[in-house]
C-alpha cells in the first residue's frame, strides 16, 4: 500500500523523473525532431522502472539474470535514453547526439548501436511479442529474470499487439508484466476517436491479465503496481497507466500536436522554465 | 546552376493531398483510407472536404488494406496511404491477397520511401519496397520524381482499374519534370549519346545535375526518368542501350532488388550492354540528416560522377 512507500524514495524518483522530463525537451529541440508527447507521458514510468523495479547493473550489461525492458513503442526513445543515462547506462553528454548521424542514439531504440537496449523498436506492436519470447526463454531457462513491456495506448489498435498478449495469457507469463502508457493521444487526435481501443481493462482482463488501473504519474501507484505484479505468480500482469500526453510542459499536455514535433528555442525555453520551477515542489 | 534546376523544392506530399481532393469531387464514390499518418501524408486535405469518405483507422495498416480491398470489390476506387514501411512491409501480404490476388482497385499512395526519412532511423526507412510490390503480378509501381509527376500519377492510376503502389519521399524535390506523366512510358529529361542515366524518385534530379557537369567535359548523357517503374518501358530502355552503350541506373533504393536490377536483366536477355547501379548496398539506414545520408550511403554526386567514368571507359570511350 502507498503509505508503506518510504517518502524519501518517491522524492527521489519524482525528482528524477523531472531530469528525464529535461532531457527529453533538450534532445528533441536539439535534433529538432523526435517524439516528445509519448516521452514525457511515459517518463514517471520508465524512471520507476529503471531506479527502483528492475534489477539491473549499468556495469554488467550482459548479466544473464537482469531483468528485461522492452519498449515497444520505440519512438518515446528520448525517455529511455535519458533513463537509462541518468542511471549509468552510457555518458549523458552522449544525450546530445540524438538522431544524429552516426549515433548510437538512433531515432528509435537500437540494441545493435547501442547494448543496453533489449530489443530495437519503431513499427508499433513488435515490442509484446519479443517480450514474450523472453519471458518463455526465462521460464525454459528456469531463470529468475523478469520482463517488462511498455507498450502505447495507439499502439493497441495494431492486430499483432493482441496475438501477442493473447500468447502472454495462454502461456500463463507470471515473469512478464505489460505497461500500458494510457496518455489517450495517438498522432492524428484522440484513440477514442480514431479507433476506440475501450474497454482497455476488460480487454486486458479477457487476455487473462491480472490487470491494474493506476494514475500513471504517480509514483507510489507505480511502485505498488509493480509489486503486485511481483505477487502475481498464476499468470501475467497489465498496468494501465493513466498519463497525460505531452505531461510537465504546460503547452504539450493533451496536445497530439506535440506528438512528432520538436520545440522550438522559446518552446524549449518555457518547457525548462516550467521542469525547474517544479523543483522540490510537493507532488 | 544547371540547366534544369529551374523551380525550388516542391512537396510531393502536398501535390498528393491536392490531387486527391480533386480526385473526390469527380467521383464522388471514391474513398481514402490512412493509418494515423494524414497529417504527414496529406490525406487529411480530403478528410477536411470528405469527412463521409475518409477512414483514419488508427495503427492497423495490414487491416487497412483489407478494408480498402473490401470496398473496393464493391466497384469504388479506393486510396490508402500510410508511411512504406508500413504500406509494404506491414503490411505486405494484406496487399499481396487481399488487393492483389483480388485485383481489387486499391491505389496504395505511400510517403516517406527510402532514406530521405532521414532522422527516423533505419527502422522507417524502407529500400526493399519497389523490390516487393514490382514482384505481385498486377501491381502497377510509379516511383515519381517531382510534384508535377506526383499530381499526374495520382490521377493516372484512378484511370486504370487495378492495384497500384505510388513511393513518395518525404522531403521536398525540386520540379525535374513538366507532369506529363503517362503509365507505361519513361521521359526523355535529357538527350545524349555517350551514356544513359536511369533514375527514379529523388536521384532523377542528381542525375541531371551530374549529366550537366559532364557535358562540360563533353560527355553527352541522357537522362530517362523511369517513374513507371512497372510497367517497364522496355523499349525506351532499349534503344538507349543501343545509342549509348552503357547504362548507370540511380535509385534511392536496394541495389539487390530495385530498378538496377531490373534494368540489368532487361538488358542482359535483351541487348547486353555495361550496366552500373548505384543505390543502397545491402544495408539498413540510420539516423542522419536526409541529404547527408545519401551520400554516406553511395548516391553522392561524387559517387555517381565515378560510376558515370568506370562506364566510359568500360566502353573505350575514354582511357
Ligand atoms: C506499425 C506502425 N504504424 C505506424 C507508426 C507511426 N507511428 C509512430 S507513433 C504513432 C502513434 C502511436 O500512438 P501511441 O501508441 O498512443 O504512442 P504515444 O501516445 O505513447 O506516443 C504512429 C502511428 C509506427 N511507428 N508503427
Ligand atoms: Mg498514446
Amino acid at each position: 500500500m502507498a503509505e508503506e512507500v518510504p517518502a524519501e524514495l518517491v522524492r527521489s524518483l519524482e525528482g528524477t523523473a523531472r531530469e528525464v522530463r529535461k532531457e527529453v525537451i533538450r534532445m528533441t529541440f536539439a535534433a529538432q525532431s523526435g517524439h516528445p508527447g509519448g516521452s514525457l507521458s511515459v517518463a514517471d514510468i520508465l524512471t520507476t522502472l529503471v531506479f527502483h523495479e528492475l534489477r539491473i547493473d549499468p556495469a554488467r550489461v550482459d548479466w544473464p539474470d537482469r531483468d528485461r525492458l522492452v519498449l515497444s513503442k520505440g519512438h518515446a526513445s528520448p525517455a529511455m535514453y535519458a533513463t537509462l543515462a541518468l542511471r549509468g547506462f552510457l555518458p549523458r553528454e552522449e544525450l546530445s547526439t540524438f538522431r544524429q548521424l552516426g549515433s548510437r542514439l538512433q531515432g528509435h531504440v537500437d540494441r545493435t548501436k547501442l547494448p543496453c537496449i533489449e530489443a530495437s523498436t519503431g513499427c508499433l506492436g513488435q515490442g509484446i511479442g519479443m517480450a514474450v519470447g523472453m519471458a518463455l526463454d526465462a521460464r525454459l531457462r528456469k531463470a529468475s529474470y523478469r520482463t517488462y513491456a511498455v507498450i502505447g495506448d495507439g499502439e493497441c489498435q495494431a492486430g499483432p499487439t493482441w496475438e501477442a498478449l493473447m500468447a502472454g495469457g495462454h502461456y500463463r507469463l507470471s515473469n512478464l508484466v505489460v505497461i500500458l502508457d494510457r496518455n489517450g493521444l495517438e498522432t492524428d487526435g484522440s484513440t477514442e476517436a480514431i479507433m476506440g481501443i475501450e474497454p482497455i481493462v476488460e480487454k486486458f482482463r479477457a487476455f487473462r491479465y491480472h490487470t491494474i488501473d493506476i494514475d500513471g504519474h504517480s509514483i507510489p501507484a507505480l511502485l505498488d503496481a509493480f509489486a503486485e505484479a511481483r505477487r502475481t505468480t498464476d499468470g501475467p500482469t497489465a498496468i494501465v497507466a493513466r498519463t497525460v500526453k505531452g505531461k510537465g510542459v504546460s503547452f504539450m499536455e493533451g496536445k497530439h500536436q506535440y506528438h512528432g514535433k520538436a520545440p522550438n528555442s522559446a518552446e524549449a525555453e518555457q518547457a525548462l522554465a516550467e521542469l525547474s520551477r517544479g523543483e522540490g515542489a510537493p507532488s | 546552376m544547371s540547366a534544369f534546376a529551374v523551380g525550388k523544392p516542391e512537396s510531393l506530399r502536398d501535390a498528393y493531398g491536392k490531387a486527391l481532393v480533386a480526385l473526390g469531387e469527380k467521383d464522388p464514390e471514391l474513398v481514402v483510407f490512412d493509418a494515423d499518418l494524414s497529417g504527414s501524408t496529406r490525406t487529411i486535405l480530403f478528410g477536411q472536404k470528405f469527412p463521409d469518405r475518409f477512414f483514419n483507422v488508427g495503427v492497423m495498416e495490414p487491416t487497412m488494406m483489407t478494408m480498402a480491398a473490401g470496398l473496393a470489390l464493391q466497384g469504388r476506387t479506393v486510396y490508402a496511404s500510410t508511411f512504406a514501411v508500413f504500406a509494404a512491409g506491414q503490411a505486405y501480404n494484406a496487399v499481396r491477397q487481399s488487393i492483389c490476388y483480388n485485383q481489387a482497385n486499391v491505389k496504395i499512395v505511400a510517403t516517406h520511401g527510402g532514406l530521405l526519412v532521414g532522422a527516423d532511423g533505419g527502422t522507417h526507412q524502407i529500400v526493399e519496397d519497389i523490390g516487393l510490390m514490382r514482384g505481385l503480378p498486377g501491381m502497377t509501381v510509379i516511383v515519381p520524381a517531382d510534384a508535377p509527376t506526383t499530381r499526374a500519377a495520382t490521377f493516372a492510376v484512378a484511370d486504370r482499374y487495378g492495384p497500384a503502389y505510388v513511393r513518395l519521399t518525404r522531403e521536398n524535390l525540386p520540379p525535374v519534370t513538366d507532369g506529363s506523366f503517362a503509365i507505361g512510358k519513361a521521359a526523355e529529361l535529357r538527350s545524349g549519346s555517350d551514356l544513359t542515366m536511369v533514375a527514379v524518385g529523388s536521384l532523377v534530379a542528381r542525375a541531371l545535375e551530374v549529366a550537366e557537369d559532364l557535358q562540360k567535359v563533353g560527355v553527352s548523357t541522357r537522362v530517362l526518368d523511369f517513374a513507371s517503374v512497372k510497367p517497364f518501358d522496355a523499349p525506351a530502355l532499349l534503344r538507349a542501350a543501343r545509342d549509348t552503350g552503357a547504362i548507370l541506373v540511380l535509385e534511392e533504393h536496394s541495389v539487390l532488388t530495385g530498378v538496377g536490377a531490373l534494368v540489368a536483366s532487361t538488358t542482359s536477355e535483351n541487348s547486353p550492354v555495361p550496366v552500373r547501379r548505384v543505390g543502397v548496398p545491402d544495408l539498413f539506414g540510420e539516423s542522419g540528416e536526409p541529404w547527408a545520408l545519401l551520400d554516406r550511403y553511395g548516391m553522392s554526386k561524387e559517387r555517381i560522377t565515378e560510376e558515370a567514368w568506370e562506364l566510359l571507359k568500360a566502353r573505350g570511350k575514354v582511357q
